[in-house]
């Protein structure tokens, strides 16, 4: 076993009376992958700022390469060869390459003028230590996410870093940019690095580390080798709640469906697609990214418009021109970037409620009823239990699952036929996600029809009753999800046996 | 060494054809704008927007907006004036910058103190003392057009040359203040491009909160900043009633409407982190030679000023177009990695 790069202990931190960490330890082996999980609000990113020197801990030990001390400043932090690569990346995006690989250096020297030319040289010595091929002169914001943040990686690397911290390094990449950044993570590691890996993501947890650390509520609940994990305890460990595999079965379906979609077809993007969807189904539509999944949903609420086919909504055919004549008619959509396009982020939380159903709370002249907007945010924040108390608060402070809730409760206020979910537990925490998947099948047992629109397997399997596999813009098959696999889901969404 | 897709996602090379063109044609239809007289008149019009125009590309490239500097200018200008008459000063005109720039100095060190340590945002504070500055050299002053002492006015005749127009007998001569806006133009060059601070403005503007991780003072730059725009206004303000032979305290007021989109037509982006001198100094050109030589062609002066708003619309437009579509392939690139397909997103733009 190797000699501890990073030992923490008994880190205490509060802030103006909230105690953020109560008593954490944390061990990282030299040349380990190390993966720090927990919620949100589980004082991961609290605990990172203390290892970085950004929070001075109120009590506890910090130990790095050998030297044991009470505090530490963030530059002591980058001496000892502790690197935090943030979210964000913290790189300028107006800035070209070079300057994003080299400023740092140039500070950290004291230095007031700026050399090009070494600027330069610092520059290509970065990128060639992980074999990255960028253009030095190109603009930051004109990378993808993922070069973007190997520019960060990069950048580390230069200040001859033991410890790399990275936190929540896949929350904006795609499978394949995933899988690129952990080769690169298993080539530092050969090089002696140790990683620190901020997730909460199961699979990738048990795909790149070796040892982890789980922290609840400001405390350690478990830490040890991943091997040893699977992915009930680790929901477990997370949550402090047990999780039942669950699965969705409508009772006997006796109404007639209430939308019909017959042929649809809009070039380019999908073609002949025909279902029924009746209340209390939940009908869950895979495929990948391109297959027109989004396309469809999008045609149904009103967003674009198909080449032909037909749409019926409760047994009548409906042209649906626009998302107001799409809402009119009872159908919902709840979009997969909830933070961008769903929520009015600085408003509050029972203006976003309200704000689909206004014309239903006002008076004759156009006036809003404040009895009705309060007694209907009352309403729904109960029924979906949103975790707040003070409905005049601004959405933004609500937590990811929260906000998705609110999201959910402006559809449920508008009397719905029909709600569309795209993406529903998107960058959502395991806890909230259980709970979001058990408050769509309770809505769908009331009588809603639902569609969700996922590329999460296990999520369609544990909540659809009827799985809809596309590929290429078509229908490839229908499937029961309790006769099929996440393998077989796989394999026909991608073509791929 | 720049390459050419490069060069063409940049503004300047747009807004220099457009001056170029516009010229061809002004000359083509009148023969007279490459006469000396009438290009040095240009360039006497262009040195006080174009003075004002660089420390304003430096507050927006840090991604804020400073609207007082003409208020700073005339106030600094109106304070060194009537000190200089009342003391019968019959010295240098290095006094009159100095004093207009120290002047200029502390009211823009108001505008920082504000902004850096007390995080106001810029727009506001710059708007409420601008109002500030003004009613001060109104109210307090009681400010009204006067003379201007000797020392300025002797100045203000000063020429490098003058330039003769043989065929309708003009002549314009050339101020000695175009060497102030060379030499501000040199010191701003290299402060921006080989000082770390001028790095760290650019820094400011692309991402605040990293700039403030990486190390750089985020403070101390953005003080510097609006001290810097104080001082310059200063100065600013003596080139302009040394120019006019006397001090009109209302002759730059609202002048920032015009200098902010003269410098955001010069490709600066108005929310922060891109801009360039050149651009700068270009956009101010083409807005001058609108307002001035459209006459040339027979233009009324106010069609003029119709010709310089759709410019701004377009030329502006552009621009924040080009931003928004920016952040748009941004969301796109996030939405994409959040769903988790098997799609990598594409490389920049084509």
């Amino acid at each position: 076993m190797s000699e501890s790069v990073l030992r923490v202990e008994g880190i205490k931190k509060s802030f103006g009376g909230v105690q953020a960490l109560k008593g954490v330890d944390l061990d990282i082996r030299g040349g380990e992958i190390h993966c720090l999980a927990g919620e949100n609000g589980s004082g991961k990113s609290t605990l990172i700022k203390v290892i970085s020197g950004v929070h001075e801990p109120d009590s506890g030990s910090i130990e790095i390469g050998g030297r044991r001390r009470e505090r530490l400043s963030p530059r002591e932090a980058i001496e000892a060869g502790v690197q935090v690569i943030y979210q964000d990346f913290s790189v300028f995006p107006n800035l070209s390459v070079m300057e994003n690989l080299a400023l740092n250096m140039e500070l950290m020297d004291g230095r007031k003028l700026v050399n090009y030319r070494r600027a330069r040289a610092t520059a290509s010595r970065a990128v060639s230590l992980i074999g990255f091929d960028v253009d030095l002169d190109e603009r930051v914001e004109n990378l993808t996410v993922a070069d973007r943040q190997l520019i960060a990686i990069c950048r580390a690397l230069l200040q001859d870093s033991k410890l790399l911290i990275m936190d929540e390094p896949t929350s904006a990449l795609t499978k394949k940019e995933v899988k690129s950044l952990f080769s690169v993570i298993k080539s530092l590691q050969g090089r002696g690095m140790s990683i620190l890996f901020v997730s909460h993501k199961l699979d990738e947890v048990f795909e790149i580390s070796e040892r982890y650390t789980i922290l609840r509520n400001g405390e350690n609940v478990a830490s040890g080798s991943t091997g040893d994990l699977d992915s009930k305890t680790f929901a477990y460990y997370m949550t402090g709640r047990e999780f039942a595999d669950e699965s969705y079965r409508p009772g006997p379906i006796a109404a007639p469906p209430v939308l019909s979609v017959k042929d649809l077809c809009l070039e380019g993007c999908y073609e002949g697609v025909s279902f029924d969807l009746a209340p209390g189904e939940i009908l869950g539509i895979t495929g990948l990214l391109g297959s027109g999944r989004t396309e469809l949903v999008e045609t149904i609420f009103g967003i674009s418009r198909p080449d032909s086919g037909s749409v019926a909504v409760r047994g009548r055919e409906v042209k649906i021109r626009s998302v107001k004549a799409a809402i009119r008619r009872g159908i919902g959509y709840v979009p997969s970037d909830r933070l961008t396009e769903g929520l009015f982020q600085t408003q509050t939380i029972e203006r976003n409620i309200v704000v689909a159903v206004l014309e239903k709370l006002s008076g004759r002249l156009g006036i809003l009823r404040r009895k009705l907007v309060a007694d209907t945010t009352a309403r729904w924040i109960a029924e979906l239990s949103i975790a707040t108390e003070d409905p005049s608060l601004p959405v933004r402070v609500l937590s990811g699952g929260n906000q998705q809730k609110v999201v959910l409760a402006r559809w449920l206020a508008n009397d719905l036929a029909v709600l569309i979910l795209n993406g529903p537990t998107v960058g959502v925490d395991i806890g909230a996600k259980y709970d979001i998947h058990g408050l769509i099948r309770a809505l769908a047992a009331r009588g809603l029809a639902v569609i969700i629109v996922s590329d999460d397997l296990p999520e369609v399997l544990s909540c659809a009753s009827r799985i809809i596999v596309m590929r290429g813009g078509a229908f490839i098959e229908e499937l029961d999800p309790a006769e099929t696999t996440e393998a077989k889901l796989g394999e026909l969404s991608t073509g791929v046996a | 060494m720049i390459q050419l897709h490069r060069l063409a996602r940049r503004s300047e090379p747009y807004v220099l054809a457009a001056i170029v063109a516009l010229c061809l044609l002004i000359q083509a239809r009148s023969g007279q704008f490459f006469s000396g007289n009438n290009l040095v008149d240009d360039v006497r019009s262009l040195i006080v927007p174009a003075l004002f125009s660089i420390g304003c590309m430096m507050v927006l490239v840090s991604g804020g907006i400073d609207v007082s500097f003409p208020a700073i200018a005339s106030l600094a200008m109106y304070m060194t004036d009537r000190i200089l008459l009342a003391s019968h000063y019959s010295g240098s005109v290095v006094l009159a910058y100095a004093m207009a720039a120290g002047f200029g100095l502390a009211m823009g060190a108001f505008n920082g103190l504000l902004i850096a340590f007390l995080k106001l945002p810029t727009f506001v504070v710059t708007l409420g003392t601008s109002s500030l500055y003004t009613g001060i050299m109104y109210g307090a002053l009681s400010a009204s057009a006067s003379d201007v002492p000797p020392a300025i006015a002797a100045h203000g005749k000063a020429k490098l040359f003058t330039a003769t127009n043989e065929q309708l007998g003009l002549t314009s001569n050339m101020p000695v203040q175009v060497l102030i806006l060379a030499g501000l133009i040199v010191v701003v060059f290299c402060l921006l491009r080989y000082t770390m601070l001028g790095r760290g403005i650019y820094a400011i503007g692309g991402d605040e909160a990293a700039a403030e991780r990486t190390g750089f003072n985020v403070r101390a730059i953005k003080m510097f900043l609006y001290c810097f725009v104080g001082f310059t206004a200063g100065i600013t303000g003596i080139v302009r009633i040394s120019m006019m032979s006397f001090a009109d305290p209302s002759t730059m007021l609202g002048m920032e409407l015009t200098v902010i989109a003269a410098v955001v037509l010069g490709g600066t982006r108005v929310t922060g982190g891109l801009g360039t001198l050149t651009g700068t100094i270009l956009g101010v050109t083409l807005m001058i030679i609108m307002a001035n030589s459209l006459i040339l062609i027979g233009i009324p002066t106010y069609w003029s000023r119709v010709f310089t708003g759709a410019v701004i619309i377009v030329g502006t437009g552009v621009t924040a177009h080009q931003v928004g579509s920016t952040r748009r392939r941004a969301r796109a690139a996030a939405a994409l990695g959040g769903l988790g397909g098997g799609v990598g997103a594409g490389h920049g733009e084509g």
